[in-house]
């Protein structure tokens, strides 16, 4: 957490000035107390209004210097935190866009969307609140105990036996609590986990007659969520009585100190007051920082999430120079092994296959066979245990990131959009695409008919996640993306998966246009895409199994022959007639 | 509507309304006790007048007094505080409960028509902030209310013109709060709306962190990120450094009336009209008094809002839910009859006008169509998660919309492309239509839809609690065929149910289908024509409508949108 510090380079002036500022403010509230002793010790006893009037006076006038150096206090506090969690934030955000898809994969999008918004946040009022009472309430307390030696060395006594007492009480009840809370948190966690389940199974909940079923089981969680709450609570809400009775019960003692100690003339009756009014705000200061510490428990717990995050660093460093290229268009792997953690089973094992310019390349096979491994290994999204995977001839890890981006398109399977004009989603691919680029690129990814239907045509505004589009146009559009770049090598991920037969084949002839200066790699479940490729490779847990043109697959691979035919059960028929016929 | 809303709480309030009277007077009590208190130790302060001049005995028996009362306070101050607890935990359990009821029974089209994470928010959030708000309601604003009332009545015992003076002067701290908070509310709108706009940007740019990578978008990513976050930290630091203020500006004006309290007071002493004991509490109460004014503010808000989220679960528990008849299905042998239907989803949008059906047991129905289509209303027709407009839905004579819908739905196996899994075991997510199935049995389930394979791999088997990543979507598709093969229901219901499986284990599956499809009726809707076309009536849809219909055969000779569809598949260049 100590690491985060230095965000708060540039304001260390504001983040040292709001706590003196703030002690400052402390100060002038200690001397209130001492200021009414001496009206009622020397003002009123003495008879002297004028003296009474000017006390008063400079109370106010206390209170004013109070006020000032309270406001100046927020004010740099403000500045201080604030300015620390927009460096942090930023820092952060361009951190995890560095990270590689290895370390995306292991922290999730989810956890590092809640550790840039809602964490950094909480970092920021708990510094806030750090800034602004780190140092007031222990100089209130501790001041007031030294005040009440200044006015009596014995009631102090009352005071140095009260503080531990109480802090123990405040404290202890605090500490006891923060675990109960987490445990509510996780027992709500439950009952909204099943609200949503219910909401989103509600069609399955109906047709296997649940209902009842789910109801019961939301109401136990409900009612532990009860019994857990009502138990937290009651243990916090012992704070105040019990506070209320220490203090009552240290107050007895100081009065009957008092009492002693006036009746001996080492004090005055003033003197009595002014150590009342210490005992009552010290609780205050006490119960004020016990629920400062959860603040600033919850914000510390924040900065290490936040800190974790920044500590991840990218496991793959890409070149600061780009290598000469000895080939154009190819795509080479060369006994490529590769695996998503250390021990796990390989996702991929002994690739090789090369690719020349120009090639349409399908890559074929079951779920989980490794189909979008290998075209990630490509683009270097991810490194491989061994082999080498080659691109224009040259060992992928010798080119710049910037090189690789540029030259290989890649159309991912979750077709995502991001909010903005369906323009600025295409110029993702190239800052500088004219519309003309644009439309030649929507063109052969059958994408123009769908912008041609909207009224502001490129203009169209795309929602978050392109939310008002069906998965059939995100699809397309996302393919003429990548087309903008007019990149050296186009990787289509499994991409057409939600258009129609027809639509698809229509692409695919299309992109066959462009194939002579781009090198395409389709991956897909359905045969019908993958067909016409001038290499097919087909991929059976992790391995090569098959490899050639369809014709020659349809021959001698096993594994590809089950999925064409059962994908074309009538095939088989024909093809089985066929060879009788020539046979 | 404001007044509606606070008599609905007021009415959920009702089977506890003991514990709030109860609590009431605790509050009483202990406000009554907790502000006598400082009086006698004012009363004690006096005993002790100067040196020789103690009256230990006077002192003594305050002393004592008051000890005895703050233990009752404090005592009077935790029930209470333990019954507002109890009050509001189970008003909101009480709330859930019904919700959660609702959720079951609420007509789809309610559910359809409302985004899921927004009835979360309102179960979930909006009931907590309703909690929040009656919590702090009732603790705050009673004994508030309880406080500057009997101060007010305290203070006037003891010095009329100086309670006087704290009455006028007060109101002083409650506008100043009022001023800073009107001005920090702008602040904080537009903070929170800087804020909305980077979580967005957020969302978008690391949700989607690949695609950023793989198009280098980094910096230009970096830069829109930036222009926000300057734009939040300027709206952040103001709201902040504004909201802040309220504290010290009414501890100012506060301090001033102490003043004022502490200058009249010497005055009336000196006059002889007041003893320094009645400073003392008059110094105290004057700061007990105002106390409660800075609270009510924050209160008032407060409040506002959880009526506002009141209204909200009001909405969703008050809305009307399905009808039930009390006419039971038999089970069925799968004769089903649509007899011209109509059916949309919106008055002025006509779906399914006039469409009409027989399918006899062991028919396979088959719906087809481009995306979208509109595939799933038949499905939401025939299991009656929607009701038809005119029309009747006939199955083995006997109309469904005469008997009650579990006993209807009891008939048929459903499986859809998007498939739920409960947080439970496998074996829950297994037997859900079968709940008293053996071990056995769910095995030769799960060997019969090729699910056993993954099951006997998880760590504890049929235990391994499911969650939602541990699966592939695949898996969750077999999980999801399991229970229809253990159930063995009367008709069947297949909507995409192996768009994610991959195909070799589909054909797989589709021989574990025929073999149960034997004897019963089903319906299936699939985006690959090949396994349909076996089918003995096909349905083509297309923007909602059914456009034409008869088998493969008869389909391909009409050379219709069916034919394109199915040739579309084998085109060559």
């Amino acid at each position: 957490m100590m690491r985060l510090m230095r965000y708060l380079k540039g304001y260390e002036k504001e983040a040292t000035l709001a706590p003196l500022f703030k002690m400052l403010e402390a100060f002038f509230d200690l001397l209130v107390p001492l200021v009414v002793a001496d009206i009622i010790n020397n003002g009123i006893s003495s008879g002297n209004l004028i003296y009474c009037v000017t006390r008063v006076l400079m109370m106010i006038l206390l209170a004013a210097v109070g006020l000032a150096s309270s406001v100046t206090a927020q004010y740099f506090a403000a500045k201080s935190s604030v300015g620390f969690a927009t460096k942090l934030r930023q820092d952060t955000f361009d951190h995890i866009q560095k990270l590689s898809y290895k370390e995306l994969d292991q922290i999730g999008s989810g956890t590092l969307i809640t550790r840039l918004t809602s964490d950094i946040n909480q970092v920021q009022s708990g510094l806030n609140m750090a800034l602004r009472l780190l140092l007031r309430s222990p100089f209130i307390v501790f001041g007031s105990m030294i005040m009440s030696f200044t006015i009596d060395y014995n009631c102090a006594l009352v005071f140095v036996a009260a503080v531990p007492a109480l802090a123990v009480v405040v404290f202890g009840i605090t500490f006891a609590v923060i675990p109960l809370f987490k445990k509510v948190q996780a027992k709500l966690d439950e009952v909204t986990e099943h609200t949503r389940e219910n909401l989103n199974g509600v069609r399955v909940i109906r047709a296997f007659c649940k209902e009842d079923e789910e109801i019961n089981e939301f109401d136990d969680k409900n009612n532990a969520l009860t019994k857990i709450n009502e138990f937290t609570s009651g243990i916090s809400s012992l704070m105040n009585p019990l506070t209320y009775v220490m203090i009552n019960i240290a107050t007895i003692y100081l009065i009957k100190e008092g009492a002693l100690r006036v009746s001996l003339g080492s004090i005055q009756q003033g003197d009595v007051v002014a150590l009342y009014n210490y005992m009552a705000q010290m609780i205050v200061e006490l119960i004020k920082m016990a629920s400062l510490s959860v603040t600033i428990n919850k914000g510390l717990a924040c900065a290490a999430r936040v800190a974790n995050v920044l500590d991840e660093k990218s496991s793959i460093k890409f070149a600061d120079r780009d290598a000469e290229t000895t080939e154009i268009g190819t795509v080479e792997f060369d006994k490529v092994y590769f695996s998503y953690s250390k021990d796990g089973d390989p996702a991929l094992e002994n690739i090789s296959f090369k690719a020349e310019k120009g090639d349409v390349i399908g890559i074929i096979g079951g779920t989980g066979s490794g189909k979008s491994s290998l075209v990630n290994l490509i683009s270097r999204f991810y490194d491989v245990d061994s082999g080498v995977v080659k691109l224009d001839g040259v060992d992928v890890k010798s080119y710049t990131e910037a090189t690789l981006r540029e030259r290989i398109g890649v159309v991912p399977q979750k077709a995502v959009l991001f909010a903005g004009t369906v323009r600025d989603n295409m110029k993702w691919g190239n800052e500088n695409a004219t519309d003309e680029e644009i439309w030649d690129a929507l063109k052969i990814a059958q994408a123009d008919g769908v912008v041609e239907g909207k009224e502001n045509k490129l203009d169209h505004q795309i929602e978050q996640n392109g939310r008002n589009l069906s998965g059939g146009q995100k699809q397309r559009l996302t393919i003429a993306r990548a087309l903008v770049k007019k990149p050296e090598f186009l990787i289509l991920d499994d991409s057409a998966s939600a258009l129609d037969f027809a639509t698809d084949a229509a692409l695919r002839h299309a992109l066959r246009g462009i194939s002579g200066s781009t090198t395409i790699f389709i991956v897909s479940q359905r045969t019908s895409s993958i067909m016409e490729a001038d290499q097919i490779l087909v991929l059976d847990d992790g391995k090569l199994v098959g490899k050639g043109t369809h014709a020659e697959l349809l021959k001698n691979s096993h594994v590809y022959q089950e999925i064409y035919y059962s994908q074309f059960p009538e095939q088989r028929k024909e093809n089985a007639r066929s060879e009788v016929a020539q046979a | 509507m404001k007044k509606d809303t606070i008599k609905k709480v007021f009415d959920l309030i009702g089977k506890y309304r003991f514990m709030l009277y109860l609590s009431v007077i605790l509050a009483g009590v202990s406000v009554l006790l907790q502000l006598y208190v400082p009086i006698l130790f004012g009363k004690a302060i006096d005993g002790i007048i100067a040196k020789g001049n103690v009256d230990f005995q006077i002192v003594g028996s305050y002393l004592a007094k008051i000890l005895v009362l703050i233990i009752v306070a404090s005592a009077a101050t935790w029930i209470m505080s333990l019954l507002n607890n109890a009050l509001t935990y189970r008003i909101v359990r009480d709330i859930r409960s019904r919700a959660i009821n609702q959720i079951q029974r609420l007509p789809l089209k309610y559910l359809d028509g409302h985004k899921s994470g927004d009835i979360v928010s309102r179960v979930i959030a909006d009931a907590d902030q309703l909690s929040d708000g009656l919590l702090l309601g009732f603790t705050q604003l009673f004994s508030g209310i309880i406080t500057i009332i009997i101060t007010l009545v305290f203070m006037l015992s003891k010095s009329i013109v100086i309670t006087l003076i704290v009455i006028v002067l007060t109101p002083l701290s409650f506008f100043v709060a009022k001023f800073i908070a009107q001005r920090s509310f702008d602040m904080f709108k537009k903070q929170s709306e800087a804020r909305g706009q980077e979580t967005a940007l957020i969302d978008e740019m690391v949700g989607n962190s690949k695609v950023v990578k793989a198009f280098g978008y980094e910096d230009r990513s970096s830069e829109r990120f930036n222009e926000i976050n300057i734009k939040l930290q300027n709206y952040s630091q103001k709201a902040i450094f504004f909201s802040s203020l309220t504290n010290p500006s009414t501890r100012f004006v506060n301090s001033v009336i102490y003043a004022a309290v502490a200058l009249i007071g010497a005055i009336r002493i000196l006059n002889g009209a007041l003893t320094v004991g009645d400073l003392s509490v008059l110094l105290n109460y004057a700061n007990q008094y105002m106390k409660p004014f800075n609270d009510i503010s924050s209160v008032i808000t407060e409040l506002q809002n959880a009526f506002a989220c009141a209204e909200r679960i009001f909405d969703l528990i008050e809305a009307e839910p399905e009808t039930e008849e009390s006419g039971e299905m038999p089970a069925a042998e799968g004769n089903v009859e649509l007899k011209n239907v109509y059916f949309s989803y919106v008055k002025d949008k006509k779906l399914i006008e006039n469409f009409s059906l027989k399918a006899k047991p062991g028919m396979k129905i088959a719906i087809v169509g481009p995306t979208g289509c509109g595939k799933t209303t038949m499905i939401n027709l025939l299991m009656r998660f929607y009701d038809a407009d005119q029309g009747n839905i006939i199955v083995d004579g006997t109309d469904i919309y005469g008997v009650s819908r579990h006993s209807l739905r009891k008939n048929y196996g459903m499986v859809l492309q998007e498939t739920w899994l409960k947080h439970a075991s496998a074996r829950d997510n297994i037997n859900i239509g079968k709940p008293d199935a053996t071990d056995e049995d769910i095995i030769e389930a799960a060997k019969e839809a090729h699910s056993w394979e993954f099951i006997r791999k998880l760590p504890e088997k049929l235990d391994t609690v499911i969650t939602d990543d541990s699966l592939s979507q695949g898996q969750k598709q077999l999980l999801c065929i399991t229970r229809i093969m253990l159930c063995l229901p009367p008709m069947l219901i297949l909507d995409e149910a192996t768009s994610s499986i991959d195909t070799r284990t589909e054909v797989l599956i589709q021989e574990a289908f025929d073999k149960l499809m034997k004897g019963r009726t089903s319906f299936i809707v699939a985006h690959r024509l090949s396994t349909i076309r076996s089918a003995d009536v096909i349905l083509v849809m297309k923007d909602g409508h059914i456009i034409e219909q008869g088998n493969h055969e008869e389909l391909m000779s009409k050379n219709g949108f069916y034919t394109n569809l199915y040739n579309s598949q084998f085109e060559r260049k």
